[in-house]
């Protein structure tokens, strides 16, 4: 071969580049899917999706957890040994990747550097219309969020 | 209801027993509606007025939203939370069974709803009419 780059070192290049993006993309699966306490799914997911707790760092989840009488405009107050199980969990299960460790604007998973980035290409009007109402609807578009699995090829944008 | 054990009746007696043990043991929260409705209405000393729980559940109370906001009218069917459109579960009980079936649960939804709708707890009073009216509804 007399070209400065050969096919096969690009193939190889392209394959590298490929597994490191499914790798870090897996371990962001992964740990979208640390096994639900029950307590949270119970207590934390009667008015929306039980969001992962590697969405947010633990100041987060400690901040939202101490207020919850005034949880983004409405009252979510607990009992305190449950609010310390569940607490506690969060915290130790909370994000410490580079995206994980931000601690987005009134600890809004939806104000995340990462999630406007991840949904930049959604319409004002898409999260306004009926079936959506909220960018915290998770379940609306990724039909399988319940199950703490938020990968595109399982998003459907309803119309 | 009582049964004075007499020769006729002493296997419904053992039965009637059996049940009430059997229902204790299940757990101290487990309950029917009615018995959370009959408890509501011995501490607000008086007997539920179901149109009174209409109206306080359907109509706003002074603040954003009402019950029915996340819960519809009449809260027959499936409701959807009033920010982030959550699916819920329908209210009453005669559509989904499981509804006021636990007195703690009971208590801390009637705690935290009524502080976001009415802005302070509810009155015994006012939980009972509540409930008496969310058992009228038919599916």
């Amino acid at each position: 071969m007399k070209h400065a780059v050969s096919r096969h070192s690009i193939a190889v290049c392209v394959a590298l580049a490929a597994s490191a993006g499914a790798v870090l993309a897996s371990e962001g699966e992964r740990r979208a899917r640390v096994p639900l306490l029950p307590q949270y799914q119970q207590e934390c997911a009667a008015c929306h999706v039980a969001f992962p707790p590697g969405l947010l760092p633990a100041a987060s989840w400690r901040r939202l957890m101490d207020n919850l009488p005034r949880h983004f405009g409405t009252d979510a107050s607990l009992e305190a040994p449950v609010a310390a199980q569940i607490s506690g969990w969060l915290t130790a299960n909370a994000g410490t990747s580079r995206r994980g460790r931000e601690e987005p604007p009134q600890d809004r998973i939806t104000r995340s550097a990462w999630f406007e980035h991840e949904h930049g290409r959604i319409a004002a009007a898409t999260w306004k219309s009926p079936q959506v109402k909220s960018a915290a609807n998770c379940a609306a578009c990724h039909t399988t969020a319940n199950q703490g699995v938020f990968n595109e090829h399982d998003v459907r944008i309803p119309r | 209801m009582t049964i004075f054990p007499r020769p006729g009746n002493l296997p419904a007696a053992v039965a009637a027993i059996g049940i009430a043990a059997a229902a204790f043991a299940a757990g101290a929260q487990a309950a029917t509606p009615a018995d959370l409705l009959a408890g509501y209405a011995k501490q607000a000393g008086g007997s539920a007025q179901p149109a009174r729980g209409q109206a306080l559940f359907t109509q706003n109370q002074g603040r954003e939203w009402s019950c029915s906001s996340c819960h519809g009218n009449p809260p027959v069917q499936a409701g959807k939370h009033a920010s982030t459109g959550k699916a819920i579960a329908a209210m009453a009980p005669a559509v989904n069974p499981e509804r006021f079936t636990d007195a703690a649960k009971t208590e801390k939804w009637f705690r935290r709803n009524c502080n976001d709708v009415v802005g302070r707890e509810c009155t015994p009073a006012e939980k009972a009419d509540v409930l008496a009216w969310l058992l009228t509804l038919k599916p």
